[in-house]
């Protein structure tokens, strides 16, 4: 890859007049030796599991081995469903979130999904992508070019920081997946590379410190109602890059950030089940309770 | 760079729930089957760090035993990897290690066959990526997404070159190597990711240098997207 940072890709993108997605192909396809079509192909069968975990989701009994979780997805979908669209956020977030919820969910009940870029926030962009799909009318392939511009993004903030929670808390799962899928929503939306530069500035933004603290080590709570929220958070972040708002800190030190703060983190916080909501005594009845005496 | 490509951010397909604890520990188990060379019948592995603390809840144990059955990250057998490893005599212990882990997810796994025992260590790093970083005491550092050839050998002169000569008489592209070596004269690993897998000529060509001790083959295809499969 001949890009490391965001500011750099968007700049190769602007002055090649090309949307970070042809360009993370077109890179990619140098990389692995294959054609882009047959990586195109790769991308497009990811895309069919997930829009299968999404419908999985809002259809099937989710529940987690735990007990835990399972058919929160189906409960956004009933009420969504019952009040002709009238929710709180809005019909379009609200599905988006259900989708999310019913991805999350699946994973939790041991199904097959996408890491994008994990399991633990594997939800929020088929939950932006399959929602805004339905949406706006767009066909597969269009969505296939979404994901390689979100993976473009990924790409630059796995390697500058961290992706995984045991690393730098969750703000590198659910924050990077919010980052990912307000960037991909943007170029799908018609908006520039430097606008899909800034979503993921502003959507980064919001979920810095967020810590990883699932309850009994499981990735059940919070994580499920994390990637719910998180899709919401992905369409703010996109509206607010499309209608012209930039981020003051541009989006390679909003990661730099990112990094620092997960490194400042204390092991409780990532990804070990011994702090924040893990350590709450619900929290903790529930872990003892799942696994009594064999939990540390 | 970490993360190689595109598909290490949007992938893998995996069996939930969780790409590092499940996804990943799958992948060092598979790794480690393939560093034995033959089925293994007795593994001792011991989780550190994050590991450690949360295997049972994310099924980190049932992806590395099912890993060493050679499962992929989307199989579903993983859910049921325990029974299947009695099935085909595979005897587990399973343990938690204290010592200062070099990741948060870090895995020692020991694993004996009919032919040989092997030990490696590895990590998580996340989204399901791998890290090994030792093999049998030698420090190394690679992920088995590209086919990987992991040579034990004395540490003799020419050794290398052999190495890189051989490779070139096959057209296989060296994308990194590293050696670690145990003293001067004594034993080395030397480990090469290369861009296409090396063919059984190209083998049979290290094999003859009298440097060479061993060679183990590792490559994730078949579940790595690189390979076209979802
Ligand atoms: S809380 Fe931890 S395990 Fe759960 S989604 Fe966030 S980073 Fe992943």
């Amino acid at each position: 890859m001949n890009f490391a940072t965001i500011a750099e890709l968007a700049a190769r993108c602007e002055e090649a007049g090309q949307t970070i997605s042809a360009y993370m192909l077109a890179q990619q396809s140098l990389e692995s030796g294959r054609s882009p079509a047959q990586e195109r192909q790769q991308m497009a069968a990811y895309y069919d599991i997930m829009k299968e975990a999404v419908r999985r989701g809002i259809t099937t009994d989710t529940t987690s081995r735990s007990g835990l979780t399972g058919g929160d997805a189906r409960r956004v979908m009933a009420m969504l469903d019952g009040s002709g669209g009238d929710t709180s956020a809005g019909s379009h977030a609200t599905r988006a979130m259900a989708y999310a919820l019913a991805v999350s969910e699946v994973n939790a009940s041991m199904g097959r999904i996408v890491a994008t870029p994990t399991a633990g926030s594997c939800g929020i962009l088929p939950g932006v992508l399959v929602s805004s799909q339905e949406r706006y009318g767009w066909p597969d392939d269009r969505m296939v070019d979404g994901l390689f511009c979100a993976g473009a993004l990924g790409y630059v903030i796995a390697n500058n920081a961290f992706i995984s929670g045991a690393e730098g808390g969750c703000q590198a799962e659910v924050g990077s997946a919010i980052a990912m899928a307000a960037g991909a929503l943007v170029e799908l939306r018609g908006g520039t590379p430097m606008q899909c530069a800034h979503a993921v500035g502003l959507a980064l933004k919001n979920t810095l410190g967020l810590v990883c603290d699932p309850v009994a080590g499981l990735v059940e709570v919070p994580c499920i109602v994390r990637n719910g929220m998180g899709a919401v958070n992905a369409l703010a972040a996109a509206d607010l890059a499309l209608a012209g708002v930039r981020s003051a800190i541009p989006a390679d030190e909003v990661v730099g950030a990112m990094r620092d703060i997960g490194a400042a983190m204390p092991e409780t916080l990532r990804e070990t089940g011994k702090g924040g909501l893990a350590a709450t005594p619900t929290g903790q009845r529930i872990a003892e309770a799942l696994f009594g005496e064999e939990r540390p | 760079m970490r993360f190689k490509d595109v598909f290490s951010i949007i992938g893998p397909a995996m069996i939930g729930p969780s790409s590092s604890h499940t996804a990943g520990a799958a992948r060092l188990g598979r790794i480690a089957r393939q560093l034995l060379a033959e089925p293994p019948v007795r593994a001792d592995i011991t989780f550190y760090g994050s590991f450690a603390d949360t295997y049972r809840g994310h099924g980190t144990d049932l992806a590395v035993v099912g890993g060493l059955l050679g499962y992929d990250t989307d199989d579903d057998r993983i859910t049921d990897a325990f029974a299947h490893a009695k099935d085909e005599g595979l005897e587990i212990a399973i343990g938690r290690g204290s010592m200062a882990a070099i990741h948060p997810n870090t895995v020692t796994i020991r694993l004996s066959g009919t032919g040989g025992t092997m030990e490696m260590t590895g990590c998580s790093i996340g989204g399901g990526n791998v890290a090994v970083a030792a093999v049998n005491g030698f420090s190394v550092s690679f992920s088995g997404v590209s086919p990987t050839l992991v040579i034990q050998h004395t540490d003799r002169p020419g050794t290398i070159a052999a190495i890189a000569t051989a490779l070139e008489h096959g057209g296989i592209n060296i994308a990194t190597m590293t050696v670690d070596r145990k003293g001067r004269n004594g034993e080395a690993m030397s480990v090469l990711e290369t861009d296409q897998p090396a063919g059984e000529d190209v083998l049979a060509r290290l094999r003859e240098w009298p440097a060479v001790l061993d060679i183990r083959i590792v490559y994730l295809a078949g579940e790595t997207p690189k390979e076209g499969r979802a």
